[in-house]
């Protein structure tokens, strides 16, 4: 429940203001930023996902060692498996 | 230790657990409770009890979603998805969670129409894709995942999509650490504070702990690291009789929280007058109801809902165990009747609940350590 997964924001859509494709060590999921509105990130950003949604910004290096403490904890693969079922498991996040 | 050598600076650790040593009076016992379970699970893995001093005790909080949700909410959920219209939608977490007649894993089984959804964004997505079925998003989660429920019903309400709804088990974290400090047969010297639940509320909700209990707290981050750093926070301020909020975790908690998100949940969200928590019982003002602008996308206006009280089942001391009273071990039902592979209680369900902990890594450990000593 408390898995919070760090990605890099690869790709934005002009039809899609609040949504962004994110890459968590090469899985590919879009993901929604409404929560950082405050503070909206840009291309190349670090961030941390809870259940499909950007919570932070965080710096690269922060993202590294998220995903290590991840491993540590014995839940990268739960992380992974979280990640791949964004969009009900279609790349695209559209559901279709 | 088993795994320290995992641990990113070794020798950090070893001289943070020495500090530890050092701070904490010889003469005195330390209750110290790490409020989220995400802690509890990694205090466990990394065997961090073992670099502690004896006179110093974890105690387990309440900040398990799973654990803390009563069973006649699951029984209330289980109940609405019942209608051959309904799919019921929720987080994998929830599935082997027992309900009175089964956990939703099981219901699905016998034909129920249950869906894992990763987030609560794609249970509103199912909707869109089963425009001829209702789908009920079962929400669970203290303030780290209330603001993505929160949006993802302003994003139906926006869309116009109306087969859809939440029943909300959205709980927070304040009132549950406030009933724990009122509670006569709880100790507790100082808080070890949730780390993404704060990224959300920010620090600032728990100054009355420093101001009015004048006990410590540390918001922490997840590595072992962190955890021991904020054990010598709080050990500090005990020694010097201080008491004030430290933000250990600051690489991702800002003191003011996420504005955007605590704007979405009061958007949505209003506090119910009560709820009842497993082994807490009812505290006031502390879950999240879904406002009347929101009404027709609230599972419990649109359907009747039995309103279910279950009371656990006598042998299991779930309630206990979730109060620090007592430890995993210490509950009868503990690795006879109830383990991971068959759980009683939502303790040994979820990895983040204290049982399910204590007997992945204490008990499996010393289950190892008799078989090895029999057999040699």
């Amino acid at each position: 429940m408390c898995l919070a997964i760090p990605g890099q924001l690869v790709e934005f859509f002009p039809d899609q203001p609040n949504i962004a494709l994110i890459d968590v060590v090469g899985v590919r999921r879009k993901v929604d930023l409404g929560l950082l509105a405050d503070d909206p990130p840009v291309k190349g950003d670090w961030v941390l996902i809870h259940v499909g949604f950007a919570m932070s910004k965080i710096s690269e290096e922060d993202a590294l060692d998220q995903m290590r403490t991840l491993r540590m904890l014995g839940e990268a693969e739960a992380a992974m498996q979280e990640v791949e079922g964004y969009g009900l498991g279609n790349p695209a996040g559209d559901g279709s | 230790m088993k795994f320290v050598d995992e641990f990113r600076e070794p020798e950090v650790i070893t001289r943070t657990s020495e500090q530890i040593r050092r701070l904490a009076d010889p003469k005195r016992h330390y209750r110290i409770m790490e409020v989220c379970g995400g802690h509890t699970h990694a205090i466990y893995r990394f065997g961090l009890k073992d670099l502690l001093p004896s006179n110093l005790e974890l105690i387990h909080g309440p900040g398990c979603p799973v654990c803390v949700l009563p069973m006649g909410r699951i029984d209330d959920g289980l109940s609405i998805a019942q209608r051959p219209e309904v799919i019921f939608a929720a987080f994998g977490d929830m599935m082997r969670v027992p309900g009175t007649q089964g956990s939703p894993l099981e219901h699905k089984a016998r034909g129920m129409d249950v869906r894992i959804v990763y987030s609560p964004s794609d249970a509103l997505k199912l909707a869109e894709a089963n425009p001829d079925k209702h789908v009920m998003f079962f929400a669970i989660g203290f303030e780290t995942t209330a603001p993505s429920t929160a949006l993802t019903l302003v994003r139906a309400k926006a869309q116009g999509i109306h087969n859809f709804s939440v029943f909300s088990n959205h709980v927070t974290i304040i009132p549950a650490m406030r009933a724990i400090l009122d509670s006569p047969d709880m100790r507790i010297d100082a808080f070890i504070g949730p780390g993404h639940v704060s990224t959300v509320i920010g620090c600032r909700p728990y100054e009355w702990i420093a101001q009015n209990e004048h006990k410590p707290v540390a918001v922490s981050g997840f590595e072992p690291l962190d955890i021991l750093q904020s054990i010598v926070m709080v050990l500090r301020q005990l020694r010097a009789n201080e008491a004030k909020i430290e933000n250990q975790y600051k690489r991702v908690v800002p003191w003011e929280g996420n504005r955007a998100a605590l704007r979405a949940m009061a958007e949505v969200f209003e506090l119910r007058p009560y709820f009842e928590w497993r082994g807490l019982g009812f505290i006031s003002q502390s879950a999240l109801g879904i406002r009347p602008g929101y009404a027709e996308w609230d599972a419990e206006r649109r359907f009747d809902v039995p309103g279910v009280r279950v009371t656990d089942p006598k042998a299991a001391q779930c309630g206990e165990v979730l109060k620090g009273v007592l430890k995993p071990h210490q509950c009868k039902l503990f690795a006879r009747e109830c383990t991971p592979e068959h759980p009683i209680g939502a303790l040994m369900v979820s990895s983040e609940g204290s049982c399910a902990a204590y007997f992945n890594y204490e008990h499996r450990k010393t289950e190892l350590v008799t078989s090895i000593s029999s057999t040699a």
